[in-house]
């Protein structure tokens, strides 16, 4: 049944390896800024000052951690799932390493204050065509494949990294149209409140697209396989696939709830942001519906136990994302941590948990190996992980609500009962305790190099054979 | 969004908004209505393993979706939301913000403005004033000068019996309504040996040591390279030009020569910002009495 040609793993294992590595830089840099907030003597040299490390953190884990985990991921299942190589291995290469200069390019100038300013969109213009470039090329070699593919019917982890493709290739397009006026410094081409709003148009679809199109891709071809369960509904795949990619595109406003913006344009980013609860929720129940019947395999799998639970925070995260649309609820949440917290749940809960799984998954596949050197260290980092999220977010959410309430309590004579810096004063305790958990979460960074390293050390590098489509696959 | 005042772009808006709300009503609606079956599956497989039954939605997802769906299209006929379309309770960011403002002023007003009629000792001799003063100062000046109003590099100190703008109540209120802006001019032109000279005479009016031939040269080039016309021929300070008084203990940047130096060199520029406008004539005559009792003993 197996032909000689071989899958293209070389560009998987590039990425799945610096997937870790990145992850662990960006979240030790995350480790620092926590440590700065709690002891502010901390900042020291202007390069390593809070204001300049915040954006490099951001950038490390969603781009450099991220990115390799959607790229690995992406190119693993694009290629089994259509059972044929990867289109263009060339540039499949060139997407590798284009992508490292981008991140060690970023690396070096944000801390150095080379910055657009715009959050999410930090990268100065000579990066952003060179993103351009990696992007599309991206694009060239999944569509490619996809093209190629041996089978008539597209299996559903390849609508979501299409989507994802198309729409972050789109919003970089547009967000980023900028003037350069040197080497390193550029304006955009959009002004105040115009400004504002394609920032957050772009801000938020990063998050739909990058961060939860992207990783919903992963999940639909991990969960299934790790669980070998067939997914849970095709139908509510469909429909939960183009609600999703079709409201996200609405609710950027909902970031700028009680500014300038035209109050017509803040009620539609609230009302489709609730809108987008629905959708949302279809992505976590057909993952962890999927499992029904296999619940016992929850028991001793580790990995199984980083993808569910994943997608527990996913759900989580995008209740409450929604929640804080409500411009009454927002009007107590914007500013303060409760928003740090949120972008925590989704981004360590969510994004971190699920690329975990997935590169527990296939490390050892690519090293022809059966399973990690150890099982026990995954279970070990699983525990130690969740522990961690849980610290980080409900010391958040305490704190943010907290904030909220001082910031707004006032004296009988309508004076402010608190002044700002009682607030900050009153968040250290919690700052503390969210350092405590990243520096879990970046331990279990740790604990999976270590395992990564025994695993694949000395070991051959592995191309499994190209499979042939099952014999009834229409 | 000045750039689009025809209506044809509200009703674009409009009906974008309404027709996209229904696709996702329709997108449901039909793929409710599409086959399934509990327990089928579905005959493609990839990659070896992957399948997918054909569960049907679950209904309780089914009901939030619809709930979702149904509350955005109210919630868009009763707040502005479709283009230009006001929304029939006619709410507002503006009307909020004024609404709230009004009935703040209606409910707090009264309390500030009993104390306008007395004047700025009286008030700073009374406790209640005092207390009100205190939390606004620590709203709004504390930032700058300091919770305990002690200041900072660059921040006067208000707690002490030393002023640039002058300590009695009414330039205090003056400089807390309109603002003020102390600008030293730069002296590079005279030369770094003059410059020397010269702080090492301001440091010697405060009694602090220094190099005595070095003060006595800086005398002489005080009285001629225009200090005194800002800082008074005795180096006591100008009240009309905010030039702070020399001759004491208390340093607005600091009593060391290498900071004096600076302060010659480049000069200095220092803005207290104007609060009239922004808290209104109440609150900065609260402020300013209680910034008075600050240094002068609260109680007399
Ligand atoms: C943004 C910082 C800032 C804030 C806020 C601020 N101040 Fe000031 N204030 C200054 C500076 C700087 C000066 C010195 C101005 C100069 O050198 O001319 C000053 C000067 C003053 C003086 C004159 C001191 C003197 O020696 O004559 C008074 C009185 C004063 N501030 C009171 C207040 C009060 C009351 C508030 C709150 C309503 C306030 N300030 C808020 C920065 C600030
Ligand atoms: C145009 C008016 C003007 C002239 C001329 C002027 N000063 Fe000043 N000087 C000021 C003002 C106003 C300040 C306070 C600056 C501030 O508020 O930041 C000041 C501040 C200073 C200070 C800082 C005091 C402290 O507490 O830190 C020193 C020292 C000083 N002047 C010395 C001099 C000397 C020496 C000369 C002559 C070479 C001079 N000034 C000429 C207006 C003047
Ligand atoms: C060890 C793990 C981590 C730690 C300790 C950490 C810590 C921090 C800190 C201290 C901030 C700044 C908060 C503030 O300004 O008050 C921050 C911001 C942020 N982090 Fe992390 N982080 C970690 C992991 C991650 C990961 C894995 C992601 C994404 C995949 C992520 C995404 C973000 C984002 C998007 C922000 C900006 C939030 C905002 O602007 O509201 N972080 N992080
Ligand atoms: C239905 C889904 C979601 C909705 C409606 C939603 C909504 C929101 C809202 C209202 C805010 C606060 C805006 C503000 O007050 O400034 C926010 C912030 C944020 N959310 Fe979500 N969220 C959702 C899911 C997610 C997920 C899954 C992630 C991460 C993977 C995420 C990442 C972020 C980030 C990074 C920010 C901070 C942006 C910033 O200020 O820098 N969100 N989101």
């Amino acid at each position: 049944m197996q032909s000689q040609e071989t899958y293209n793993y070389k560009v998987v294992r590039q990425f799945a390896v610096m997937t870790v590595v990145w992850g662990i830089v960006g979240m030790l840099v995350g480790v620092i800024i926590a440590a700065q907030l709690v002891w502010p003597q901390l900042n020291v040299a202007e390069w390593l000052h809070f204001g300049r490390l915040r954006p490099l953190h951001t950038n490390a884990v969603i781009f450099a951690f991220g990115g390799c985990a959607l790229f690995a991921t992406s190119y693993f299942s694009v290629q089994r799932t259509c059972h044929t190589r990867l289109f263009a291995p060339g540039l499949a290469a060139f997407t590798f390493w284009g992508w490292q200069l981008i991140i060690v390019l970023a690396a070096v100038s944000l801390p150095l204050g080379l910055t657009t300013g715009k959050e999410y969109a930090e990268l100065e213009w000579p990066i952003d065509l060179l993103i351009t470039v990696v992007w599309v090329s991206y694009a060239v070699v999944f569509f490619g494949t996809i093209a190629m593919r041996k089978v008539s019917h597209i299996y559903v982890s390849n609508w979501f990294f299409g989507g994802m493709i198309l729409a972050i290739a789109l919003l970089h397009l547009v967000n980023s149209a900028e003037i350069p006026v040197s080497l390193t410094k550029s304006y955009p081409v959009y002004a105040g409140v115009q400004d504002a709003m394609v920032q957050w148009w772009y801000g938020h679809n990063a998050v739909g697209f990058f961060l939860t199109a992207g990783f919903l891709g992963i999940m639909y071809y991990f969960v299934p396989k790790q669980a070998e369960r067939p997914i849970y509904s095709y139908r509510l795949s469909v429909v939960h696939f183009w609600a999703l990619i079709f409201t996200y595109m609405w609710a950027g406003p909902h970031h700028l709830h009680y500014t300038a913006l035209p109050d017509w344009t803040q009620s539609i980013g609230m009302a489709f942001s609730l809108v987008l609860l629905a959708p949302s929720w279809g992505g976590m129940i057909n993952g962890i519906m999927t499992l029904s019947g296999a619940w016992h395999k929850l028991r001793d799998d580790p990995i199984l136990k980083f993808l569910i639970t994943s997608l527990s925070f996913y759900g989580m995260s995008t209740f409450e994302g929604p929640m804080m649309s409500i411009k009454t609820v927002n009007s107590l949440s914007h500013y303060t941590d409760w928003t740090v917290g949120h972008v925590h749940s989704g981004a360590l809960g969510w994004v971190a948990m699920v690329s975990i799984g997935a590169v527990y998954y296939m490390l050892p596949r690519l090293f022809g190996e059966k399973q990690m050197y150890s099982v026990r260290l995954i279970t070990v980092h699983f525990w130690v992980a969740t522990i961690g999220v849980v610290l980080y977010i409900a010391a958040l959410w305490i704190s943010g609500v907290m904030q909220g309430l001082m910031w707004r309590a006032t004296n009988p004579d309508g004076t402010l009962t608190y002044t700002f810096v009682e607030s900050v004063k009153a968040s250290y305790p919690f700052w503390t305790i969210r350092l405590v958990g990243g520096l879990m979460f970046l331990g279990g960074m740790l604990i999976m190099f270590y395992n990564m390293v025994k695993t694949i050390a000395g070991k051959p590098a592995y191309d499994a054979p190209v499979v042939a489509p099952a014999a009834h696959a229409a | 969004m000045s750039d689009f005042t025809s209506g044809f772009w509200s009703a674009y808006v409009a009906v974008i908004t309404v027709v996209s709300i229904l696709a996702c009503a329709v997108l449901l609606w039909m793929n409710s209505r599409a086959a399934t079956a509990t327990g089928e599956v579905k005959p493609h497989v990839w990659d070896e393993t992957l399948q997918e039954y054909n569960h049907p939605l679950p209904r309780w997802w089914m009901g939030l979706f619809w709930i979702t769906i149904v509350f955005a299209l109210v919630f868009l006929a009763l707040y502005p939301g479709l283009g230009s379309n006001r929304g029939m309770f006619g709410w507002t960011e503006v009307n909020q913000y004024e609404e709230e403002i009004a009935q703040a002023k209606a409910k707090y007003d009264p309390i500030f403005n009993k104390f306008l009629q007395q004047d700025v000792k009286a008030v700073a001799a009374n406790s209640e004033a005092r207390q009100m003063g205190e939390r606004l100062f620590l709203t709004y000046c504390a930032q700058c000068h300091g919770s305990d109003a002690r200041g900072a590099k660059g921040f006067p100190n208000l707690a002490n019996d030393d002023w640039q703008w002058g300590g009695e109540p009414a330039p205090i209120e003056q400089t807390i309504a309109e603002g003020r802006m102390g600008v030293m001019p730069p002296h590079v032109q005279l030369g770094a040996e003059a410059i020397k000279d010269l702080a090492n005479y301001v440091r010697s009016l405060s009694g602090l040591p220094g190099d005595s031939l070095r003060a006595e040269r800086g005398k002489q080039s005080f009285q001629t390279a225009g200090c005194i016309a800002c800082h008074g021929p005795e180096a006591k300070g100008n009240f009309a030009m905010g030039a702070p008084n020399l001759t004491d203990k208390v340093w607005l940047y600091g009593s060391s020569e290498q900071t004096i130096i600076e302060t010659i060199t480049k000069g200095r520029q220092n803005r207290m910002p104007a609060h009239k406008e922004f808290l209104g004539d109440a609150k900065v005559h609260l402020l300013a009495a209680y910034v008075y009792g600050l240094s002068h003993g609260a109680a007399n």
